[in-house]
């Protein structure tokens, strides 16, 4: 909207002349309110809309299928029937593991949390090391890559082994999960630094902290993020298998508990909390990438 | 005149592996204070790569730099460069751009207020102070080069740098930072080496326009003075018999002596 405006500034300026171009004030005629609520209606139906219309659709088949006699699985009707009380009372707390699902999805969000922060410190790190150094790159490279295909649940007995405790094993497992993606794509960000802005830091003279936080960080963002979005996927797909094994409070053990106690109404819904969770998670992860990069990260 | 920057006897090769290229061949030149050089020859000839050989950038593989009587061999703010593509940090604004630069370099000898001061008179100078709060990509390509430009004289260069500064702008913008880069010649004094492969660009410019052979084992092919008087107007030079001549030497220069044969 201001480009006219700067234009003609420049050439009003430039030397050669002076008080040639005038400048033209830029009036903005404010919307009417009603018209912008429209324009805001619009979008949204746009957006809500069709999923909405799928969503009722997937739900009938589903209730068709399932109604008959001899289904396995509950229709969605004998879902919502069935978990009524775990939906409208998340908070009760009866001892043990018999809690409602906020506390077990907030003790698996604590894991993931924690398991996530040491991967992005320590994937940042790293990414950093390999992506600078060639020497560090040629020795480690190799081994991250064999290492970041053993599945996280192939971590889980050795890690039981090493802490001989559910908590911190479940955290390592988290922390092994997220922390590849966070190094490779951190790695290919340090490397693809343009060498305009290495050169930028060298006649400046930027020394090594400055250069980190000042020209490598803030450029190899969109990348980091990238590592960053794909270890929180990868953080809440292993959990939920983790506690499954491991057992205590967490929404793994709950749906391995509903499973074992026939409620497979109970892992239903457990497992649509699950899913919206993690697409919130990603969310998240998206909106701290587009305000940290300025919407330079692209999705 | 004192001798101010000295390439000396320069000799660059680049290796890799066991190839061996030789860029550039016995380069010297010596530069005086307050004098505007221009370097022109074909693409490839190695302008480039002298002009990163004096920025400190590339080392050099014989012969060196001295600067005010010092060698210099390593990148700093006394020869601060501009960019062909500018350069600026696309995530900070235009003003934290120059800022970066002046914090760096005047972090002992200028406060707070001063640094903010010298910045915004910087960017006055180009004229960008009005677009402080932008960033880079919301502003146009000669804009950009401005700012450029703004950094690089807010570090007080003893020699600045200026690497095809106007080559990726179309021609009204190009002649416009033409004017701007005169107008602070002439108003700062400052000394300027510039790489350039427009001949116009060169013979308005330039006190002295050095001409390159073609690569590889580039050398200095000859020097031209430009005694154009100055402030010089553009549309006044377009029929001087002085700019129509220096204009002659350069193109009969490159197109006949130096005609770049993979061109064609």
């Amino acid at each position: 909207m201001s480009m006219p405006v700067t234009k003609s500034e420049t050439i009003a300026l430039a030397p050669a002349r002076t008080g040639g171009a005038r400048v033209l004030p830029l009036r903005l005629q404010p919307r009417p309110l009603l018209s912008r609520l429209a324009a805001v209606a619009r979008t949204l139906a746009v957006r809500v809309i069709p999923p909405a219309l799928v969503l009722a659709l997937a739900l009938l088949v589903w209730e068709l299928l399932c109604r008959r006699a001899g289904a396995t699985l509950p229709p969605p009707s004998a879902v919502l029937r069935d978990t009524w009380e775990l939906i409208v009372d998340p908070f009760f707390d009866r001892g043990g593991i018999d809690k409602g699902l906020f506390w077990h999805l907030s003790a698996s969000l604590q894991r993931v949390a924690l398991g996530y922060a040491l991967a992005s410190i320590a994937g940042v790190a790293l990414g950093t090391l390999v992506g600078q150094s060639m020497w560090a790159m040629r020795g480690l490279d190799p081994i991250f890559q064999v290492l970041r295909t053993v599945p996280p649940l192939a971590w889980l007995p050795l890690s039981l082994a090493a802490f001989r405790d559910g908590q911190p094993s479940s955290i390592f497992v988290i922390f092994i999960t997220a922390i590849w993606p966070i190094i490779i794509n951190t790695a290919v960000g340090i490397r693809n630094i343009p060498q305009d802005y290495r050169n930028v830091g060298a006649v400046l003279r930027l020394n090594h902290f400055e250069f980190f936080w000042k020209i490598m960080i803030p450029s190899a963002a969109p990348y980091i993020f990238t590592g960053l979005r794909i270890g929180i996927g990868l953080s809440w797909l292993a959990i939920v298998a983790a506690e499954m094994l491991i057992g205590g409070v967490g929404i793994g053990f709950f749906i391995w508990d509903a499973w074992n106690s026939s409620h497979i109404s109970e892992i239903i819904l457990a497992l649509l909390y699950v899913g919206l969770i993690g697409f919130v998670l990603d969310r998240v992860v998206t909106a701290v990438a587009t305000f940290v990069t300025h919407g330079t990260a692209a999705n | 005149m004192t001798r101010y920057l000295q390439i000396d006897h320069l000799d660059k090769t680049f290796a890799r592996g066991a190839q061996q290229t030789e860029v550039l061949r016995e380069i010297t030149l010596t530069i005086h204070k307050g004098e505007y050089v221009s370097i022109i020859g074909h693409s490839g000839c190695g302008k480039s790569t002298l002009l990163n050989v004096v920025a400190g950038l590339t080392p050099a593989t014989r012969g060196g730099v001295i600067l005010e009587g010092r060698e210099v061999d390593e990148p700093g703010p006394d020869r601060a460069v501009v960019f062909q593509n500018h350069s600026l940090l696309p995530w900070l604004t235009v003003y934290e751009n120059v800022r970066l630069a002046v914090d760096k370099v005047f972090s002992g000898s200028k406060s707070r207020a001063e640094r903010h001061a010298w910045t915004m008179h910087n960017l006055d100078l180009v004229q960008m102070a009005h677009a402080k709060d932008k960033r880079p990509a919301e502003i146009s390509g000669g804009m950009k080069q401005r700012v450029g430009l703004a950094r690089a004289l807010a570090m007080e260069p003893k020699v600045l740098l200026l690497d095809e500064p106007f080559g990726a702008l179309d021609a009204l913008t190009r002649a416009h930072l033409q004017d701007s880069v005169m107008v602070l010649h002439q108003k700062l004094a400052n000394t300027v080496l510039m790489i350039t492969h427009d001949v116009d660009e060169a013979v308005l410019l330039s006190d002295r326009i050095v001409m390159m052979t073609n690569g590889p084992a580039a050398r200095i092919g000859e020097v031209l003075e430009v005694p154009l008087p100055r402030p010089r107007k553009r549309l006044e030079l377009a029929a001087n018999p002085i700019y129509l001549k220096c204009r002659q030497r350069v193109l009969e220069f490159l197109y006949e002596r130096h005609r770049f044969i993979e061109a064609a």
